[in-house]
């Protein structure tokens, strides 16, 4: 029972079933992965403030993500009067059609993807910037001024931060020397680990990259979108139900997204931080073997760095937000853009040999 | 029929459907909607030409920035469509000319193109990178007009900040700097007092 079987038992209708298995293949975990990041997040801030978290539902509660979809589905969804109906609606599917669209790009491990396209890193960038429909149609067609306000501020603030992201970007593929995301992977491949990795050359732009991913996702402490305490919660207040449910999925699908373009750009993707040469010396050589483990390492300690900024920061005031995106991020990344140009033209620069 | 067939009369008619709706729609924000709908399917047509990149940016920077922009300006204005539907008629003569105009250029444009190519552009090797191919004619045969449009768009810029910043006396305004700066010392005076017996 190989592929060639079902090649030929599906016939001319192979491609697209083929296609659609390997989408619910990157679909289903990832769905899964947002609902434990849930929990995840319930315990993390939990601990982090000496509470338990989460543990009635199932052992260690770990069924408690399950038992509050459940519980979502069952809601009924009301529309608000004088809401414009069909917008109401598409709103929610606005907002999680480009954080699933976006993982089309991304490769979990050496060939591990559903399409290598040259321009990858450009791709996720232009669906990411598609998000932000979601939530401004959500604020406008509620017709309700708390869910306008936090629609207006959102798309202001997720519109500035994605020059600072694109400016990082821009450096990621200075270094690389290349947009599709493998390849930018494999140009942080070396002999000396996390030294290979551009998080060292480009610390500027990963350190900006992950704020701005943040406040992308509207999330503590720039979540002025939802603030509870001025409006209540901002753009999905007037949402119940599974489409409340669909924007907590969304922003839960973007924090992976981020984590995981963030440890494919900055963090070495799949790549064992574990040196070859001292694997072999220690007598463990499969420790250097790149896997999807590693990046999933890394992911979960970038959305775990994620958590823990929501524990720790008070929220933002609105002039703040903006003045970090435009005076200071801004300025930063194009600075070193230039010094890493010409820190290139130097024997100094190390990384990424991948010459086209 | 074949499947590229198919998918492209299926973008064609979404496009001209959205290009249709965009000026006949009566809510503005409804009309602003579908012109991101109309960028989002021409990209769809683009990628089927082969130029993904141009695909990708036209989505980036139209749909992802420019209309989000436009949306917000749309749903923060006042429209009062009464208003704007006054004197229609008196209106239409000079717009259905400029209308014309506009279709007639656009036809010969379009009909000079078609009458020279006709068919689908050769599909390219696979491996054939279209970002790179376009990074190297800007930076090398079209670096001139590459450079004046990055200096007419600067000029622009600048232009529109210079027309609407203004600085009012009244604004409230903290320095980040001296924020940073603030000590404790500064700020709070500890006074040893001794203390007193409350009368009775």
């Amino acid at each position: 029972m190989s592929v060639v079987y079902f090649e030929q038992l599906m016939g001319p209708a192979w491609p697209v079933v083929y296609t659609l298995l390997k989408i619910i293949a990157i679909v289903a975990p990832l769905m899964l992965g947002v609902a434990y990041l849930t929990l995840w997040e319930r315990k993390l801030i939990g601990w982090m403030q000496v509470r338990i978290g989460p543990n009635r539902v199932g052992p260690l509660g770990l069924l408690q993500p399950i038992a509050d979809g459940l519980k979502l589905l069952l809601k009924e969804i009301t529309v608000p009067a004088g809401a414009n109906k069909f917008l109401f609606v598409l709103a929610p599917v606005m907002a999680i059609m480009p954080a699933l669209a976006a993982w089309a790009v991304v490769p979990f491990a050496p060939g591990l993807v559903i399409a290598n396209i040259d321009a990858g890193l450009l791709y996720v960038m232009a669906i990411t910037s598609i998000t932000v429909y979601g939530i401004i149609i959500a604020g406008w067609a509620s017709n309700s001024k708390y869910a306008f306000l936090g629609s207006m501020r959102s798309a202001a603030q997720m519109v500035s931060y994605e020059i600072a992201m694109g400016f990082a970007l821009v450096g990621v593929l200075m270094a690389a020397g290349s947009l599709n995301l493998s390849q930018i992977v494999s140009g942080q491949a070396g002999s000396y680990g996390p030294l290979n990795w551009f998080v060292i050359p480009l610390f500027p732009f990963f350190l900006v990259y992950l704020i701005a991913g943040v406040a992308e996702t509207n999330r503590a402490p720039f979540d002025v979108a939802e603030g509870e305490s001025e409006i209540v919660a901002g753009f999905h207040v007037e949402y119940s139900g599974m489409a409340f449910a669909i924007f907590f999925l969304a922003e839960y699908a973007n924090m992976w997204l981020v984590a995981i373009m963030c440890s494919i750009m900055f963090l070495g993707g799949w790549l064992s931080p574990v040196p070859a040469s001292f694997a072999g010396a220690i007598g463990l050589p499969w420790l250097a073997a790149g896997s999807f483990i590693w990046l999933f390492a890394k992911m979960v300690f970038v959305v775990s760095v994620f958590i823990w900024f929501r524990a720790t920061f008070p929220r933002y005031r609105y002039d703040q937000i903006m003045r970090l995106g435009w005076k200071v991020f801004i300025p930063v990344t194009i600075v070193w853009i230039v010094v890493v140009g010409l820190w290139m033209q130097t024997p100094l620069w190390v990384w990424g040999k991948l010459t086209p | 029929m074949t499947s590229e067939l198919i998918l492209f009369y299926t973008f064609a008619v979404i496009l001209v459907g959205a290009a249709v709706g965009v000026v006949t729609a009566r809510n503005p924000v409804h009309c602003a909607l579908l012109l991101v709908l109309a960028f989002f399917t021409s990209a769809g047509l683009w990628v089927q030409l082969q130029a993904e990149f141009l695909a990708i940016v036209l989505v980036l920077v139209y749909v992802g920035a420019v209309m989000v922009l436009f949306l917000f300006v749309v749903m923060m204005l006042d429209l009062n469509l009464t208003r704007l539907r006054e004197r229609f008629w008196s209106y239409l003569p000079i717009g259905g000319i400029v209308a014309l105009l506009l279709v007639a250029e656009m036809g010969l444009l379009v009909w000079g193109a078609y009458a020279r190519s006709g068919a689908m552009p050769p599909a390219l090797a696979p491996d054939y990178s279209n970002t790179r191919a376009l990074g190297r004619l800007i930076y090398t045969d079209y670096v001139y007009p590459f450079e004046l449009a990055a200096v007419i768009l600067l000029v622009a810029i600048i232009a529109a900040i210079a027309l609407t910043l203004r600085h009012r006396k009244t604004t409230k305004y903290q320095d980040p700097a001296q924020q940073v700066k603030a000590h404790p010392k500064g700020r709070v005076r500890i006074i040893a007092m001794a203390s007193e017996k409350r009368d009775e």
